[in-house]
């Protein structure tokens, strides 16, 4: 798959990036001043991930963030001032100030599911949201993220289990920022890529150079093409460096000063500045322009938050059930009849193919392999292997036979 | 009682395609007690989805389904595994509505409770955790009647609903059910029996223990009110405070352990809402406060009967 981006769209993941990055400095501002009312995290080194998965989906795609993807809430169409207001605690905000930071969503126009702090539980949930798409008929793929230290949790597990039994269409990225809090990944999982988890659930996976936003971006989007056409679940392993401490309390001191130096030479957002220049696909004119709407947007919705009310103490009481504020229903894209009697009736029977005989083990699905897809300054793929497209997964089996 | 809860998920599924099953074991094999006989036969393998043995997944999955306006309907095989999920519904589901205006139009249900010599592990009352989980409903029925009428109600509800079976009950309530769609309110007690002397508050199997505690105390001259309390949370409180204000006393009797059980809760609220028309201590009957035991003398030990619940009521009734 030839994957390239038009000009616009090169300026797009940088403005979004630029602004992740601009965002991010003013609540640290902000924190400094008192007016965060929790804790506060950063993304700083780890925006060409947010921004350039995120990229890849379509509007109607769902995705759901983890505490350092305000970039991905960004291209999805959030604004400073959601972030912002949430950071605050503000009545303004998107949950009236009953959460904060990036726990927040959107089911019905941006397609954003709210995280919970609990690490991995959003990957069933994302999991659900890929099989009711496939089952509204609507054509959908779920992304969200997780971090090398989430993916040692049981639900990290179960859910890309489940995904990959019942062919979700589910793209799941795992931020390998070399650290989990103050755990080194090597003392999280004893493997050298992440992705090599992916062979233990038989889907495809890849591993990119987290901090080059065009390679991050073309992986992303081959991979949310491929869960589009029915191929199951895939992972993403990006590999980056969290560049401060876990949140703004942590100074970070157990991480050796030679670790933060080898990565700040690979400051993503240098990189992609370097690269816009090299390609001659923007000029100090137009990085000017763009860097000036960020400022001036920013400056509007800081305006915006920092007048905004706190909420109302009462507040407090409401919106624990849904007492008919809500009416659900659900969008089919496929005719209903075909899921009600007769024609949803079938023969409850497996049909077993496999005996599991232990002489004939075929040779292990090409999709256990992984894609490598490392440093491309030039924002061009290497792919160290060959891609998996073309082996076991080709072949998938239609929907009513997966479910036997 | 089973066949009740199996005609109300066929009858939801038949009237609505968004309604679908995910669980262990419930497809091909019609679930571990053939709850869900039949139902893949009639509404396929989309709709009645065999999933591996990950409760958080499956309730993780029902959540993500819920948000795009599907009713998913999880089964725990047993209760007792609801343990294993105990973080995606305290805190995703429980707090979905709440936190961000995401309603989860779910429903989680299995079969619980003792009785059967199945142990530790396999005859759990655990809505206490859950009762005490704000953005939760739980409902716990103790007739046919009731389970499809709650089902149903349970199912067509924005909010999520765990929804205990006590397993005792499957086999055992056998009663006549009228034809046709009907629904039963959730947090709503109901007045099973009428009487003046004192009331007796129930649910699930203890309630037909403490039917037929009344029945022997009646034949003495004390006549109980009873209570079915039906849903647990929101739990009725006007219901349970008239009957107080009508018999100025009460005994609470329930299967899950003592401490921390709803009597506790129900006792308070007497107090709050009427203390003044109180004749006498709340008093409760409860098993005691250890695992489930497995062996049939330990655990007819650990249980309530009919005896323990009389004596008690005959003790209140004195006041
Ligand atoms: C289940 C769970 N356990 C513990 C925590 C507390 N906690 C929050 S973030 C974090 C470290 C996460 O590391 P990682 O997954 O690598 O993500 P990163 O912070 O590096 O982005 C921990 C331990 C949590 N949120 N969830
Ligand atoms: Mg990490």
């Amino acid at each position: 798959m030839k994957i390239s981006l038009r000009r616009e769209q090169h300026l797009e993941l940088y403005y979004y990036m630029k602004l992740n990055r601009a965002l991010e400095e003013q609540m640290v501002r902000l924190f400094r001043q008192n007016k965060i009312v929790g804790g506060l995290y950063s993304s700083l080194g780890q925006e060409a991930i947010s921004v350039g998965t995120a990229y890849a989906l379509e509007p109607r795609d769902w995705l759901a963030p983890m505490i350092r993807n305000i970039g991905a809430l960004l291209v999805k169409g959030f604004k400073p001032r959601d972030i912002l207001t949430q950071h605050m605690a503000k009545y303004t905000s998107p949950t009236l100030g009953k959460d904060g930071t990036s726990h927040f969503g959107d089911l019905k126009v941006r397609h954003v599911v709210s995280p919970i702090s609990m690490l991995g539980d959003l990957i069933p949930v994302m999991t659900g949201i890929a099989m009711a798409g496939s089952y509204l008929g609507q054509k959908i793929v779920a992304m969200t993220w997780i971090g090398d230290g989430g993916t040692s949790t049981g639900a990290f597990h179960e859910g890309i289990n489940l995904a990959a039994v019942q062919k979700a269409a589910l793209v799941c990225i795992i931020e390998n920022n070399q650290w989990a809090y103050s755990t080194p990944v090597r003392r999280q999982v004893p493997t050298q890529d992440l992705a090599d988890r992916a062979k233990a659930y038989g889907i495809p996976s890849y591993v990119v150079d987290g901090n080059d936003v065009v390679s991050v971006y073309q992986v992303s989007k081959e991979a949310v093409e491929r869960c589009r056409s029915g191929q199951g679940p895939i992972l993403i392993e990006a590999k980056t460096m969290r560049m401060k401490g876990h949140a703004q309390h942590d100074a970070a001191e157990y991480v050796p000063k030679a670790m933060f130096e080898y990565w700040k030479a690979r400051d993503p957002l240098d990189r992609y500045e370097k690269h816009l220049t090299a390609s001659k696909l923007w000029d100090a004119q137009t990085k000017a322009e763009i860097d000036a709407r960020i400022e001036r947007e920013l400056q509007e919705d800081l305006e915006f938050a920092e007048s905004s009310p706190l909420p109302p103490p009462e507040l407090v009481e409401q919106g624990v059930y849904c007492e008919g504020c809500h009416t659900i229903e659900p969008d089919w894209r496929r005719p209903k009849e075909e899921l009600v009697p007769p024609k949803s009736s079938v023969a409850a029977v497996w049909e077993v193919e496999d005996f599991g005989a232990f002489e004939k083990r075929e040779e292990p699905a090409a999709a256990a392999k992984h894609s490598t897809v490392l440093a491309s300054g030039d924002g061009r793929r290497h792919p160290a292997q060959p891609s998996a497209r073309k082996g076991k997964a080709a072949k998938t089996p239609t929907r009513n036979k997966v479910r036997r | 009682m089973l066949e009740a809860i199996r005609q109300a998920l066929f009858e939801e599924m038949e009237r609505d395609p968004a309604v679908v099953l995910l669980g262990e074991d419930l497809g091909v094999y019609g679930g571990a007690f053939k709850v869900t006989a039949g139902l893949l036969e009639r509404f396929g393998w989309e709709r009645v989805i065999d999933t591996p043995i990950s409760e958080t997944a499956i309730v993780g999955a029902a959540v993500g389904m819920s948000y795009l306006g599907l009713r998913p309907v999880a089964e725990m095989q047993f209760i007792d595994f609801i343990a294993c999920c105990f973080n995606q519904l305290t805190n995703f589901v429980a707090k979905s509505h709440y936190r961000w205006g995401a309603p989860v139009p779910m429903v989680v249900r299995g079969p619980s409770g003792g009785g059967v010599h199945g142990g530790p592990f396999h005859s759990a009352n655990p809505e206490m955790y859950f009762v005490h989980t704000p953005g939760l409903k739980v409902v716990y029925p103790s007739t046919a009647y009731d389970a499809k009428g709650l089902l149903k109600s349970a199912i067509r509800d924005n909010n999520p609903v765990l929804f205990f079976e006590h397993k005792f009950l499957y086999r055992r309530v056998k009663e006549e059910l009228p034809s046709g769609d009907y629904t039963v309110p959730l947090g709503k007690a109901v007045v099973r029996r009428e009487g003046r002397d004192l009331t007796i508050v129930s649910y699930a199997a203890m309630m037909h223990t403490s039917m037929e505690a009344a029945e022997v105390l009646a034949k003495e001259g004390i006549e109980a009110e009873v209570i079915d309390l039906r849903t647990l949370l929101p739990l009725d409180r006007e219901t349970l405070l008239a009957s107080v204000k009508k018999t100025n006393k009460i005994l609470v009797v329930h299967e899950d352990t003592r401490t921390g059980g709803i009597a506790g809760e129900i006792a308070a609220l007497v107090c709050e809402g009427a203390f003044e028309d109180l004749d006498g201590p709340v008093l409760r009957v409860t098993s005691l406060d250890t695992p489930v035991p497995y062996s049939p003398p330990l655990e007819e030990r650990f249980l309530p009967d009919v005896q323990r619940v009389a004596a008690a009521a005959r003790d209140l009734a004195r006041y």
